[in-house]
């Protein structure tokens, strides 16, 4: 049962039109995103307060040039508009259009207009109408389209008023639809779809019948009638064609009655700007200047607040220490969950600030031209100039990067974008980076200007980017997938971006990788502690063991300690499968305790440095940091440095190539609704990495 | 038979018809009717992908679909 003081809305537009910004305004930071049941395309809804009082549920349905679904974000639109008894079924829907676009916008309003649900045009960007030397007429507009209209600027909050108080009169609105296509097409043909369908009107029935995947609420009786419809592909395929060609010339005629367009007014901008973006070779400069700016800023802005929150998470553990009674519930807080927690926190900022890069970069329009510099580069390793968003947005977290792929037409290369992006070097495994390269690259400077270790850090980039692309190219070779992929991408003209709109976007993608990752590293951070802090009878009885075997030496209490935590940590269940595992890890050039990280880390890469500061705190009472103490680390059998040259390089190329995370797995199983595709990633990655990392040993000890 | 794959930067042809089958209705729906006048704007390298305005819309397609897309016979008057 709907409640009477609340009303659903379903916005509806092409892409560019300003939908999202108009969701923005109507809703602010009411927003959430969850699921639609079965799929995983993300359901956008936030609620608005009317005039009267009514709270309206507004739902932002993907962005969509037709309603003829193309992707599968698409046909939520279609799946939503049709089920009548759908809980989200609207009560209203607003169709966005925009002042520019006007023309290419009507062809989804007469498409909605015709399913007769009470519907009302929105015309945005109305504020530049003059300075584009646009004129509409918008009474005679609202009779020949028999329909509601509201000018709205949702950028400058013009307008949104007068939307909500129109809203509350839908249920005046005039719903028969504007033009009959089926009359004109075929009369009896369209007449015998709707009889044999039965309880759908005519464009209704046309709708379902066309459709390349049967829409999901439909009764048994009912598909079995479609498919039979849907033998005669050919027929279909040219009443398609010939509707969109009625209902064009029907939008042609009616602007020629209302809409204007002084052209000498309008200012060419826009094909001055896509002359330069979208050049030959200043194109590709500007793109690679751009990228380059971003990972500069990424690493400078964030510095300052990862600091703070390191310092401040390890100040609350402290604090908790001294304010909790001891305990096995204080020790879970203070050494598990709130290094947990930190271990979350530290990444937003380099997260955020990758993604209002990426974020500014589409609200403006550039990223449509890099897509279209791109696509013929990225074809030939068998994926779609679509896929440099996530590949970028890779180098954040691949979490959200995995799930942009979503607007990539061809499952074939979605698929490959969304296995390859986890080689590109996300902000995990930066600290891990960060650490070795300073353990084994000297801080010397080539050439008098570049920094050895800033160079080391790029190459590790390149290494990430230039794995993605080889294995996207062996993937293409292999994969025996079979997808029909087409390409039209939109050129939106360029745009100021609205700090609304990116805010709202980097706090949705941020959210995304805090529960995508976030739960996950958090679980493991407490069973990391846990086999930590329990093990064998030997950890048990740690102490008499230890204090039994030095009583002649007559160690210092303070050695002594250490002693007693060394060999607690050895005996640690953690410590056993460190064990465990080294023989295996040996040729790689490391030992048990980089065993216990290598481990820990398989949860996600950065607990690395945790792992590790933990294991080398443990037994180590001065101040040093985790890297003098790595540093000391030697060697038993070889009396070397433990982090020499050829171990620490093993260990870049181990976590370029290794895939360990969790979160991600998660994600692309979600994605690809299958456990097939993340399980070769683990195995794949994991066995190139292995080989790499051996090789790498083998060839610089 | 010209189509829009063979348009030299700037110039502008009227769409004659699009070859049914391989075209996505799509590519319709974004703006590509017969008796529209399509303008290249920019060739990507290679020639692929191809940037154009029609019916008021500007999106880029591949060399492989611009290839459906026949234009009318060139008039003279038209060079």
């Amino acid at each position: 049962m709907k409640s009477k003081k609340n009303l659903n809305v379903a916005l509806v537009g092409n892409p560019n039109t300003g939908k999202t910004s108009l969701f923005n305004q109507l809703t602010g930071l009411t927003q959430k995103v969850g699921n639609y049941p079965g799929i995983t395309v993300d359901k956008k809804q936030g609620s608005s307060k009317l005039p009267n009082g009514t709270t309206a549920t507004i739902t932002d349905l993907p962005g969509t040039y037709s309603i003829n679904p193309t992707s599968l974000d698409e046909s939520i639109v279609l799946e939503t508009l049709l089920d009548n008894d759908n809980e989200n079924f609207p009560d209203v829907v607003i169709v966005v259009a925009e002042v520019e676009n006007i023309k290419r916008n009507l062809l989804l309003f007469t498409q909605v207009k015709d399913l007769k649900i009470p519907t009302i045009l929105v015309i945005n960007m109305a504020d530049q109408m003059e300075r584009k030397g646009i004129f509409i007429d918008i009474e005679q507009l609202k009779e020949e389209l028999k329909t509601e209209i509201v000018l709205i600027s949702a950028r400058k909050k013009e307008g949104i008023n007068t939307l909500k108080k129109k809203l509350l009169g839908y249920k005046n609105f005039d719903t028969n639809p504007v033009l009959k296509v089926s009359d004109k097409i075929d009369k009896a043909y369209f007449e015998d779809v709707k009889a044999r369908l039965k309880g759908f009107t005519t464009y209704k029935s046309w709708l379902l019948i066309t459709q390349k995947e049967p829409v999901k609420f439909i009764s048994e009786a009912s598909k079995h009638v479609i498919e039979n419809f849907k033998i005669d592909q050919s027929r279909l395929k040219k009443y398609q064609h010939k509707e969109t060609i009625y209902r064009y010339q029907f939008i042609n005629d009616v602007l020629k009655k209302t809409y204007k367009i002084d052209h000498s007014k309008a200012k060419d901008l826009r094909s001055y700007l896509d002359r330069v973006l979208t050049h030959k070779v200043f194109g590709y400069l500007i793109f690679t200047s751009i990228l380059l700016l971003m990972f500069q800023s990424v690493f400078d802005w964030a510095t300052l607040p990862m600091d703070f929150i390191d310092v401040t998470f390890s100040n609350l553990s402290e604090w908790a220490k001294m304010k909790l009674p001891e305990g096995v519930i204080s020790n879970l807080i203070t050494e598990g969950i709130i290094p947990g927690i930190g271990g979350i926190v530290i990444f937003i900022p380099q997260i955020a600030i990758l993604f209002l890069f990426v974020a500014t970069l589409e609200e403006t329009g550039y990223m449509s031209r890099v897509v279209f510099l791109m696509d013929k580069v990225m074809r030939r390793f068998g994926m779609s100039g679509k896929s440099v968003i996530p590949l970028i947005s890779g180098t954040a977290c691949a979490i959200p990067a995995i799930m942009a792929t979503r607007n990539i037409v061809g499952w074939k290369d979605r698929l490959i974008t969304i296995l390859v992006t986890p080689f590109t070097t996300c902000s995990a495994r930066l600290p891990v980076y960060a650490i070795i390269i300073a353990l084994i690259i000297p801080e010397d400077r080539v050439l008098g200007i570049f920094s050895l270790q800033g160079l080391v850090l790029m190459a590790l980039y390149v290494l990430g980017f230039a794995s993605a692309i080889i294995s996207a190219y062996i993937l293409n070779k292999v994969l025996k997938v079979d997808s029909k992929s087409f390409f039209i991408v939109e050129m939106p003209n360029y745009k100021l971006p609205s700090l609304k709109n990116i805010v709202l976007d980097v706090l949705e993608k941020t959210k995304a990788f805090v529960l995508g990752a976030g739960k996950i590293i958090l679980a493991i951070s407490v069973v990391l502690w846990f086999l930590a802090s329990n093990g064998t009878s030997d950890f048990k009885n740690a102490e008499t063991i230890v204090t039994e075997k030095n009583k002649d030496s007559n160690l210092p209490t303070e050695e002594l300690e250490r002693e007693i935590a060394s060999y607690k940590l050895e005996n640690s269940y953690i410590g056993v499968m460190g064990k465990m595992i080294e023989p295996a890890i040996e040729p790689l050039g490391y030992d048990w305790k980089i065993g216990i990280a290598l481990i820990s880390s398989f949860a996600a890469r950065e607990v690395f440095v945790g792992t590790l500061s933990t294991i080398y705190s443990v037994g180590n009472d001065d101040e040093g940091t985790i890297k003098q103490r790595m540093a000391a680390e030697i060697n038993p059998v070889t009396k070397e440095k433990r982090f020499n040259f050829p171990a620490g390089m093993s260990l870049l190329v181990f976590y370029a190539f290794a895939m360990q995370c969790m979160g991600t797995l998660a994600i692309v199983k979600r994605e690809t609704k299958s456990w097939k595709w993340p399980m070769l990633q683990l195995v794949g990655m994991g066995l190139l990495a292995y080989l790499a990392a051996f090789v790498t040993f083998a060839i610089l000890k | 038979m010209r189509t829009v794959a063979d348009l030299k930067k700037g110039e502008m042809g009227t769409i004659e018809n699009l070859s049914f089958d391989e075209i996505p209705l799509a590519l319709m729906e974004m703006g590509c009717i017969p008796g529209k006048q399509v303008t290249l704007i920019q060739r990507a390298p290679m020639n692929d992908p191809l940037y154009i305005s029609v019916n008021g819309s500007h999106f880029a397609i591949r060399r492989e679909t611009a290839e459906c897309i026949v234009l009318t016979k060139l008039l003279c008057d038209e060079i």
